[in-house]
């Protein structure tokens, strides 16, 4: 009553290459439409624009002084570091840190004083305050994570340090983040 | 669907499933072995398309709700903001709003092959009648939909149509406050407009399933009007007429496709580019094409309360059309009167919609209440009429039989020649526009 296939023929007929033929067309005709279902969840170009890179001006702040800027919907610190809050970040033994890394490789060659961290505690994502904490550096409210003034945790759950975004420097008193 | 399924699948785990919920064998029954008549022409594709169509607007509209705001501040930014900046926004946006236009030219094509064919016969009324609920939910989505994008036509068909309420003797005001949230079409407006919008498409899927229901039920009505007597009457649904459907859909995505592709704004109203405007209205108010036909039927009366009364009765008769139209022959292609005046109701129905867009003087107000009349005098007298006085055709003794007569009507597949003509046609005249302004006319001051 139904379809008649070629299952009892000694090779593929002519109808068989006509249904993989259509079943091929289908499945890349499906893929293609289901694609931009797909796209439109990613960010748009209005938002895309919006997390352009952003340049920030240096000079107004002082040494021991830190601002908060917003780039990509995040928090970033920049932090113009004293002589002592280097030294001290320096004269750490790296191998002793929970996620090691010298202080060194978190900062920009010849602009020592200038840290520039996310400010998103890498435990569950609150904001660390500045100058708080056993370390001069961070310290985070919701669980009690510590970062040093390199922005490195040194202790409390957070398992990393502060994530230090991609930015360079585009005179001696601006950077640009981003 | 009447009675469990015999149905049985092989592997053990789907007999597992089986037991406790037996969908496969309701699929199977419904869509694979489901006897349908072995004479539908393509007229009865629309169905699957249709489908096909309220799944697309679904699908378009849930991804477009991620993107839009529904506030009077916010809505028409949104909208241009979906189009011009979210990743393939202008796809999304032309499908949904050519989707549209696309559902409500299937669904009238669907309910004039039901008229044709008889398709509301016993004992099919019941399935007619879901049917006419189904097409007046379609008619309050688009129209809130069209408010959505907040432009000039939005909101001032908006204004228009929940005014129509106020010509209710009495309550009429308190309703229209009720409906508006305010004083005028406003902010609250809007935000119920967008909620309401996303819900009646869920709703419309609902009364489909009963549409469908009470359809198997029954059984598919045929080209000939003659039930299936015989197994031979008959062939399964799978692969027949999946596969005549699946051809049909794709003819008619080309077509859809041409609008979302090459003509986008052919349908629209270019009055809806501008934001939404409440003191300025625009100076020919016109609802999308597919409501014209009711439009010119409003405007058409001199009074307001009678006009609402006959633009909605207008819509609430086919409702009734089982008991008017009451011929035993169902297909009007053995029905030779019936036929004739069918077409002529269709000419009516073309020109009520093309009257609906012409501004309401002169011979326009006369041709609109002369085709008014002729519209109700269709289904009020010609077919009661029709059904007493009418010597219609000796009808097949079976559909087999139809089928294999050696003697074929050539009219119908001619029909349907010139329409695909005149339809290309048409479609090529529309894509060689452009957006460009005439050279002599001074822009507007």
């Amino acid at each position: 009553m139904i379809v008649t296939t070629a299952s009892s023929a000694e090779y593929p007929t002519r109808r068989d290459f006509l249904f993989v033929a259509t079943g091929c067309a289908a499945a890349v005709g499906g893929a293609a439409t289901l694609w931009p279902f797909v796209s439109q969840m990613n960010p748009d170009a209005s938002t895309i624009a919006a997390g352009a890179p952003i340049e920030v001006d240096l000079t107004p702040i002082a040494q021991g002084q830190d601002i908060k800027v917003f780039w990509r919907g995040k928090p970033i610190y920049i932090m113009n570091r004293t002589k002592k809050q280097i030294e001290e970040a320096r004269s750490v033994p790296v191998s002793s840190l929970p996620d090691p890394q010298p202080d060194q490789a978190r900062v920009k060659e010849g602009h020592d004083q200038w840290l520039v961290v996310i400010g998103i505690c890498t435990h569950l994502g609150c904001i660390p305050i500045a100058h708080e904490g056993n370390y001069d550096g961070f310290f985070c409210p919701c669980h009690g994570s510590q970062y040093d003034s390199s922005g490195r945790i040194r202790q409390g759950p957070a398992p990393a340090n502060l994530e230090v975004p991609p930015y360079q420097f585009v005179s001696d008193s601006k950077i640009q983040i981003g | 669907m009447s009675g469990p399924s015999d149905y049985q699948p092989s592997h053990p785990a789907l007999k597992w499933i089986e037991r406790r919920l037996p969908i496969m064998g309701l699929v199977h029954s419904s869509f694979v072995a489901y006897p349908t008549p072995r004479n539908l022409n393509y007229w009865w594709t629309f169905g699957a398309i249709l489908s096909m169509m309220l799944a697309v607007q679904v699908l378009t509209g849930v991804v477009l709700a991620m993107h839009y705001t529904p506030h009077a501040d916010m809505a028409f930014k949104s909208v241009e903001s979906i189009v011009r900046d979210v990743n393939y926004g202008w796809l999304l946006r032309n499908m949904h709003a050519s989707g549209a236009s696309m559902f409500f030219l299937a669904v009238y094509i669907h309910m004039f092959r039901g008229l044709y064919y008889g398709s509301f016969k016993e004992p099919r009324e019941i399935l007619w009648i879901l049917g006419v609920i189904i097409y007046l939910l379609m008619m309050a989505t688009g129209f809130m939909g069209y408010a959505l994008p907040w432009g000039q036509m939005s909101f001032w068909g908006a204004t228009v149509i929940t005014n129509l309420f106020s010509a209710i003797p009495y309550f009429g005001e308190s309703i229209v406050t009720l409906l508006w949230g305010g004083y005028s079409v406003g902010n609250p407006t809007l935000s119920r407009f967008f909620s309401l919008h996303y819900l009646l498409p869920f709703v419309i899927a609902g009364v489909v399933v009963l549409h469908v229901w009470a359809l198997h039920v029954a059984g598919q009505n045929n080209p000939a009007g003659v039930e299936p007597k015989t197994e031979k009457d008959t062939v399964a649904f799978t692969p027949y007429a999946t596969i005549k459907d699946l051809f049909g859909t794709c003819c008619f995505l080309i077509l859809f496709a041409w609008f979302i592709f090459y003509m986008p704004n052919y349908l629209m109203e270019a009055d809806n580019y501008i934001p939404a405007n409440p003191g300025v209205t625009p100076p020919h108010i016109v609802p999308e094409w597919y409501y014209l036909p009711f439009y010119a039927m409003l405007r058409s009366i001199p009074n307001k309360l009678a006009g609402v009364v006959v633009m909605f009765s207008s819509i609430l008769i086919l409702a009734f059309l089982p008991w008017l139209d009451t011929a035993k022959t169902k297909s009007s292609k053995y029905r030779p009167l019936a036929k004739q005046f069918f077409w002529m109701f269709v000419v009516v129905g073309v020109l009520l919609g093309y009257l609906g867009a012409q501004p309401p003087e002169g011979i326009y107000v006369i041709a609109g209440r002369i085709l008014t009349l002729c519209y109700f005098a269709y289904f009020l007298i010609v077919l009661p009429l029709l059904s007493r006085i009418e010597k219609p055709r000796p009808i097949p003794n079976s559909i087999a039989d139809d089928v294999l007569a050696k003697t074929g009507s050539k009219a119908t597949p001619m029909v349907s020649t010139v329409i695909a003509l005149v339809v290309a046609g048409a479609l090529f005249a529309g894509s060689a526009q452009n957006a460009r302004a005439e050279e002599q006319e001074a822009p507007p001051s």
